[in-house]
């Protein structure tokens, strides 16, 4: 088990601790899970705005010639289509269609950035290297600037008007899934209108040195400091899948069989890594697949729950499972197979050994007004 | 933190006292506290079961953890704590008050009892757990 003296931590370890945060393992980071609570914070982020440090995740740079023919074999998203400014949302897959990671790449006026989770950077850095290099792709540079990117998420209907009083760009014209490089609070940044809760929102890169610096000016400007907690039921109740788990290296577990097809681009003028795998699974009828449901019966599905039919033979397992707090109800996602992922499918999950109902719904689970 | 004087606590973090001849028990503001805000309580005896100490005796479901509830000590359930079922936070917001969880006529009270910590050894006991 990691103790706290061996797991990494961000420059706002201090930061957490004096507002109170329950610190936990993940991804080898030592990070806040909470501060006052796991439902008061994600209904500061629907409600008004919350601030998450994520300075734990990965951040790549990638020029040359070579940098276009090297993402667009590398992820499944297609890169060419990236207007100048815009970000798409995409899955490293393995040759067997299974997810090593999933990420966000950007095209910026001279490079390509592309944005990854913590547990999987150094191997998703390794393997961008090894691809170029066993697909004969010269003339691309990679650099990882993990270390030295500081990153906050700052998300929450409130967000904009909240990060506009500390930027002269102007954040009215940034569409959603774009990103600019503009200063915040003084400091070069790339401001990106992305997130991981369902809310408006941005993720902004800069120096690491900076963070703490940042981080207190939104706090003490009326951001609400939300952990890991919230970041899942937030992200569980937009229907966002996280990677290891909705989603993972298991074949099985694949992007097109998860219902995010669209993020998969046969139609794209590269071949990408497992794109047969992935044709296999889209034409396989049988394969399960990944439905999003609420719980009727009196519970809460957790990961690795199974899930069972009326019959109560194990049809599937839940991979994520929590309270919602904007739906008011447990909810979660899971795999079963493709005859019961039907919405309005009435299924159970084992809980202590007893069924609990559960009910097939659409996704998103949560979509929000405006 | 000072937890009340007026119970013994268990190394799961549960507490008992007297209220004349009924024993009420629940859940210390220790394990509130590491659970996070409670979202269900379900699974718990019915009035008349017979409880042992130690018997698992409800489940505590918060948003990122499940716990069970284990009895403090021995007897018969005379009252389940029906606010629970509407308003799981109110282990969080008192869990020594209002969040109270099970009513026993006890078995054994005074030399099961006598096995629990009282305050002083509990608010260490706590304390040690980092």
């Amino acid at each position: 088990m990691t103790d706290s003296a061996t797991m990494k931590r961000t420059p706002l370890n201090a930061a957490h601790r004096a507002l109170g945060a329950r610190m936990v393992e993940f991804g080898g980071w030592e990070m806040p899970v909470q501060y006052k609570g796991i439902i008061e914070e994600h209904k500061a982020v629907r409600e008004r705005v919350g601030i998450f440090d994520t300075c734990h995740m990965g951040e790549f740079v990638v020029q040359g010639a070579g940098a276009l023919p090297l993402l667009q074999y590398s992820t499944s998203n297609d890169v060419a289509k990236l207007a100048e400014g815009q970000a798409q949302y995409s899955f490293m897959t393995n040759e067997q269609g299974g997810v090593e990671d999933d990420c966000l790449v950007y095209r910026f006026p001279d490079h390509h950035y592309v944005v990854v989770n913590a547990a999987p950077l150094e191997a998703d850095f390794q393997r961008l290297s090894h691809l170029a290099d066993a697909r004969g792709i010269g003339d691309v540079a990679l650099r990882n600037l993990s270390d030295e990117t500081g990153k906050l998420d700052v998300q929450g209907p409130l967000a904009a008007a909240l990060v506009q009083k500390f930027t002269d760009t102007d954040l009215s014209g940034l569409q959603y899934y774009y990103a600019t490089q503009g200063p915040v609070a003084g400091v070069p940044c790339r401001i990106s209108r992305t997130g991981y809760t369902g809310e408006d929102g941005f993720e902004l890169f800069f120096p690491i040195a900076e963070v703490e610096r940042v981080w207190n000016l939104f706090v003490a400007a009326g951001a609400e400091p939300c952990g890991l907690g919230c970041r899942d039921t937030l992200r569980l109740e937009s229907s966002l899948p996280l990677s290891g788990s909705d989603v993972s290296p298991d074949p099985a577990r694949n992007p097109v069989s998860a219902g995010f097809g669209r993020f998969v681009r046969f139609d794209k003028d590269s071949d990408f890594c497992g794109k047969a795998a992935l044709q296999a699974f889209k034409d396989n009828a049988n394969a399960p697949k990944l439905i999003n449901f609420e719980v009727i019966g009196r519970g809460v599905a957790r990961v690795h729950y199974p899930i069972v039919n009326s019959g109560g033979t194990v049809v599937g397992e839940v991979t994520s499972g929590t309270y919602a707090p904007s739906l008011d109800k447990n909810v979660g996602m899971g795999w079963v197979t493709p005859d019961l992922a039907a919405v309005g499918t009435d299924l159970a999950v084992t809980v202590r050994n007893q069924p609990i109902a559960i009910r097939v719904i659409k996704r998103p689970m949560y979509k929000r007004s405006r | 933190m000072n937890n009340p004087q007026d119970r013994k606590y268990t190394k799961d973090h549960e507490w008992v006292r007297m209220d004349g001849a009924v024993a009420v028990m629940g859940l210390a503001d220790y394990a509130q506290s590491q659970l996070g805000d409670m979202v269900f309580v379900g699974d718990l005896p019915a009035v008349g079961a017979q409880l042992k100490q130690g018997d698992g005796a409800g489940a505590l479901e918060s948003v990122k953890a499940a716990a069970d509830f284990y009895a403090p000590i021995s007897g018969e359930v005379l009252e389940v704590n029906a606010l629970l079922l509407d308003d799981p936070g109110v282990l969080n917001r008192d869990p020594y008050g209002e969040g109270w969880i099970l009513k026993i006529k006890p078995a054994n009270a005074e030399a099961e009892q006598a096995n629990l910590m009282d305050a002083a050894a509990y608010d260490a006991y706590e304390k040690a757990q980092g």
